[in-house]
């Protein structure tokens, strides 16, 4: 694209591309992100683009590949627009006949439509989706409107509009006001208000300010900023930019993991993008702001998702977080004040001053403006990313959109805030979600994991799985947090292995308080989160395993058996062939056994039996 | 001049001091592992901790990189300080059954027998020995190594540092005493290390007196001294 | 690696010694880990202790200083694949393979090696070998997944002969 000089050059352009475009012209849209990618949606769309080239339809449709969609359970999913026709599970295969009936004959193909699974009616647009009913998709649903390699798409959205209009209306004092008054909360976990930190770093003494996005993802289970930065890298960046502008900077680093090469590869393209059009680089738009993007790739640790720890990684050392007793808005990369938000917080930045900060705070709670997207996944029928106002419950989040629980599971828990966070009962699933209500519970909000757990889900070994992550993920500088989650394990994995003592709860709570207090960094200071909130809703699943010596959920091997109820076998011989230890035998038509001895328990036998035969005791 | 409280005594600190050493410096007694006067603070064992009021908020912090700030009060052994101290000689004390140091503090605290099952380790991870090697001495032979639990301090490739120079500056300062020096006529070695270097004998009085290697280093790195200086033992210097 | 395709590497990034993790993880993209040799090289040429080199190569997860197999078995342990039974698939690989996490097998086919997540949740349980995702693994479907790649490995060898 040439050079945009200034605000009145980018509406030009912005017209020039909307008259360009057709709004009626059909469009087919294919997802993909990370998810779709993985289901071979690449696939799909050479399928779609080789059947167009076929027919020669080039002239009267459109193809788009897009970003995340969210509904990542049913990819690679497909949206005709503008009727926003929802195809899931699409294969290479269904292209031709979605070109002949659908783009051309304007019918539907009910086998790839979505069935509701109460009603089993069949849901022909994309907005009638439950999954997609109950959410506010402001930030994220662009992504699927446009494709991220495009910044013509995101122009035509009205991209960068905000900018421009920073850049002319508001002085940087204004900026930092109304990113106050939205009370906009960082979506990394902490949820400090933005603006504050945004004014403070403004007003800290130094030569240079830097500006930096937090994209070190690292809570397992939460994805939304990989999809964010693959799907709508601009509306990161113009959000940065913004923040360059208010906090008077010229440098900014995005921290991205490596572990995403999409996110990677399209915000570079964006960069790129910015940079050929001049809102990257000296003199934006014309109004002699200088700024410049670098992106920095992670190098797979935890730890780095903590502030002072992505500093040091940035400059090239080891991921060690220091001390803040000084703020890092004061001094934080290279000793220079420095303003850290991660993605999503960063993606807030255009929609609030496009929009205005009336319209923004309308949205949430008292305490916690806006939208927040969740990655909901783990045991629950529609798995994805959503996007939902702040003081929605958990009930609406895991039922509602989600759909509930697959087979004839029970909802137990809900895990929110990643190793920080904690197990949330079903008993307070009515709560509102907000920053201050998960702290609350004793969870945290987190980046924005939201891991659904039911009855088959054993919360020892869950608190287990979250001490094991980090006893390796702690950096190991302090006693406390190094030793500490690593006794934490210890015992723990002795209850799951039925060598759990009495003592043993009243002892993780003395080091739960220890870790906690004395550690340097939030790592350590949350670390014992998810083991105080187990222990707090699900004390008696640590008796039944400390004193019983057994696992009510029929997770921890050491406290199980598996049996073959004889009455319900067959004796189809699948599960003798998947036993990887021979631990079943039995002849032709004899219902089969398990030899307790040589079990290895390892589950494949239940996965393949297709009469649930075998139990677990 | 910077005015705070330490256990309601007022004390008097230059800016930029930290509250540990201002406090060692005018008597009181905080408990310390991996603090030492030469290098800069790093908070790694968390034996330091204390109770600090700053404005209206209360919270334990490790005093050793705690920088003093007019106005604010130190509580060096309340019950919350001593409730977490106690939990780190107990963690140490697993982790290294056998060092005096750590067996002393829980003399001291009354920390009874760990309540987790002992490692063999000599090693507290305190990380004076790198931080002196590299801050002070200056060849960088030996650094943090993984992360996490796994976490420990060795030459980059866990034996044989190229550039140690058998100085014995980790040997001294090592608060659990686990890193060892042998020295003969004819060579040293630092035996944690894996490293042996001959030694030189000195040009005036024939005694074996240092490293070679170590020698050739300092002659390097300083200037304005006659070169043969570094050839002479320290008698005859 | 040669000298001169190390220094390309170390020219693209200035010899910048804040860019060392990147230098890194260019250096193993080529290849598959970073040998001794090769940090020497980046340690001379970068004036860098080789301190400071390896702190980083064994702090972060993405490094390994011993080669890996042609295919990387990576088995993703975030939250959402645990919940789904990633623990037990991980066993079922293990014993199939023969190996522990961080090891390689016997005809440096296979390196097995685990991610706390890869951002794929709804996918769950993920296993990916070599570049390609394996989503909704079970135990069950282990062996054959893995046999897939041996296949292709002797076809290829075949090709070559």
């Amino acid at each position: 694209m040439r050079r945009i000089n200034n605000p009145q050059e980018l509406e030009k352009i912005r017209e020039e591309i909307l008259t360009r475009r057709d709004p009626n012209k059909p469009c087919i849209t294919i997802c993909s992100g990370t998810g779709c990618h993985a289901y071979g949606c690449e696939k799909v769309a050479e399928a779609f683009r080789a059947e167009i080239r076929k027919r020669g339809l080039e002239e009267s449709m459109d193809i788009r590949t897009t970003g995340c969609h969210g509904f990542c359970e049913r990819g690679p999913v497909v949206v005709i627009n503008p009727e926003k026709i929802f195809y899931q599970r699409v294969t290479p295969e269904d292209a031709g006949e979605i070109i002949s009936e659908t783009l051309l004959k304007n019918s539907t193909i009910d086998r790839l439509l979505y069935t509701h699974p109460q009603t089993g009616e069949k849901i022909v647009r994309e907005d009638d989706v439950p999954f997609y009913q109950g959410q506010m998709r402001v930030i994220f649903g662009n992504n699927g409107k446009i494709d991220p390699t495009k910044i013509e798409d995101y122009i035509a959205i009205g991209g960068y509009s905000a900018l421009a209009k920073v850049l002319t209306e508001f002085s940087p004092e204004e900026v930092i006001d109304t990113i106050k008054r939205s009370a906009l909360r960082g979506r990394g976990g902490g949820g400090f208000p933005a603006g504050v930190k945004w004014e403070s770093c403004r007003n800290a003494r130094g030569d240079k300010h830097y500006v930096i996005c937090n994209a070190d993802e690292g809570d397992p289970g939460a994805y939304m900023d990989r999809s964010l930065l693959e799907g709508n890298p601009h509306s990161v960046l113009e959000g940065m930019i913004i923040g360059a502008y208010a906090i008077g900077s010229d440098e900014g680093y995005i921290y991205v993991r490596n572990e995403y090469p999409l996110a990677v590869r399209n915000v570079g393209i964006a960069i790129d993008q910015l940079r050929d059009c001049g809102l990257l680089g000296e003199n934006i738009l014309g109004t002699g702001l200088d700024f410049e993007i670098k992106v920095n790739r992670g190098g797979g640790a935890f730890v780095c998702g903590e502030s002072t720890a992505l500093m040091a990684s940035l400059e090239g050392q080891a991921g060690e977080p220091r001390a803040k007793h000084i703020h890092t808005v004061e001094s934080g990369l290279w000793d220079k004040p420095t303003n850290l938000n991660n993605v999503e917080t960063w993606a807030n930045v255009p929609l609030i001053i496009s929009r205005g900060v009336k319209w923004y705070t309308s949205i949430g709670t008292e305490t916690s403006k806006g939208t927040k997207i969740f990655s909901l996944v783990g045991k629950v029928n529609n798995t994805g990313l959503v996007e939902v106002p702040m003081g929605i419950t958990i009930r609406e989040i895991v039922h509602d959109i989600g759909g509930g629980i697959p087979g004839n599971g029970e909802l137990k828990a809900v895990q929110t805030g990643g190793p920080s966070g904690g197990c949330i009962p079903e008993s307070l699933i009515d709560i509102p979600v907000d920053f201050d209500k998960l702290t609350e519970v004793g969870s945290m909000m987190g980046s924005g994991g939201m891991i659904v757990m039911d009855d088959r889900t054993c919360m020892v070994d869950i608190a287990k799985y979250f001490l094991n992550f980090l006893k390796d993920e702690s950096c190991g500088k302090c006693t406390t947090c190094r030793d500490g989650t690593r006794r934490m394990y210890e015992i723990v994995d002795g209850i799951t292995r039925g060598e759990g003592r009495a003592g043993d709860i009243e002892l993780l709570e003395e080091l739960s308080w220890v870790v906690s207090e004395a550690s340097l960094c939030a790592l350590g200071q949350t670390a014992p989160n998810p083991v105080l909130s187990t222990i707090r809703y699900f004390r008696d699943e640590y008796e039944a395993h400390i004193k019983d010596k057994r696992c009510p959920a029929g997770v921890c091997k050491a406290l199980i058996t598996y049996l073959i109820d004889q009455e319900k076998c067959t004796a189809c011989g699948r599960c003798k062939r998947v036993c990887p230890s021979e631990a079943i035998t039995g002849e032709k038509k004899v219902p089969h056994k398990i030899d307790p001895e040589k079990c290895i328990r390892c589950g494949a036998c239940i996965a393949e039996c297709k009469f649930d035969a075998i139990e677990v005791v | 001049m910077i005015t705070f409280t330490i256990d309601g005594y007022e004390v008097q600190a230059e800016a930029g001091q930290n509250v540990l050493e201002v406090a060692l410096d005018k008597g009181f007694d905080i408990p310390h592992l991996c603090y030492h006067e030469a290098l800069k603070p790093y908070g790694a064992c968390r034996l330091c901790v204390a109770e600090v009021t700053s404005g209206k908020r209360t919270r334990l912090t490790t005093s050793c990189n705690y920088p003093v700030i007019e106005g604010i009060s130190v509580q060096t052994s309340t019950e919350k300080v001593i409730r977490a101290r106690k939990m780190v000689i107990e963690l140490l004390l697993a982790r290294c059954p056998d060092a005096p140091i750590v067996k002393d503090l829980a003399r001291e605290y009354s920390v009874g027998r760990p309540r987790f099952t002992a490692d063999n380790d000599d090693c507290i991870l305190c990380g004076l020995c790198e931080r002196v090697c590299r801050e002070v001495v200056g060849p960088d032979a030996i650094t943090f190594l993984g992360r996490g639990s796994s976490r420990k301090v060795g030459p980059p490739l866990e034996i044989n540092p190229k550039t140690c120079i058998a100085c014995g500056a980790c040997v001294y300062i090592c608060p659990t005493d686990c890193i060892k020096l042998k020295e003969n006529e004819k060579e040293r070695t630092i035996v944690r290390w894996g490293r042996t270097l001959p030694m030189k004998t000195c040009v005036v009085c024939g005694r074996s007196f240092a490293p070679w290697f170590q020698l050739e280093y300092f002659r390097k790195i300083t200037e304005g001294i006659p070169k043969d200086f570094w050839d002479k033992c320290l008698d005859c210097r | 690696m040669d000298s001169q395709a190390i220094d390309q590497i170390l020219q693209k990034y200035d010899y910048g010694h804040s860019s060392i993790i990147a230098i890194l993880q260019d250096l193993q993209e080529k290849e598959n880990y970073l040998p001794e040799k090769d940090l020497d090289y980046v340690s001379e040429r970068l004036s860098m202790p080789l301190t400071r080199i390896y702190r980083i190569a064994t702090f972060y997860n993405a490094f390994s200083l011993t080669p890996r197999g042609k295919y990387l078995v990576n088995v993703c342990l975030g939250t959402a694949c645990h919940v789904r039974g990633a623990a037990r698939v991980l066993d079922r690989i293990k014993m199939y393979l023969g190996i522990d996490v961080g090891e390689m097998t016997k005809d440096k086919l296979f390196s097995l090696e685990t991610v706390n997540c890869l951002g794929s949740c709804a996918l769950g349980p993920i296993v990916v070998i070599g570049n390609e995702y394996h989503g909704q693994m079970t135990p069950a479907k282990v062996e054959s997944t893995i046999k897939k790649y041996r296949k292709r490995s002797s076809r290829k060898k075949d090709e070559k002969d």
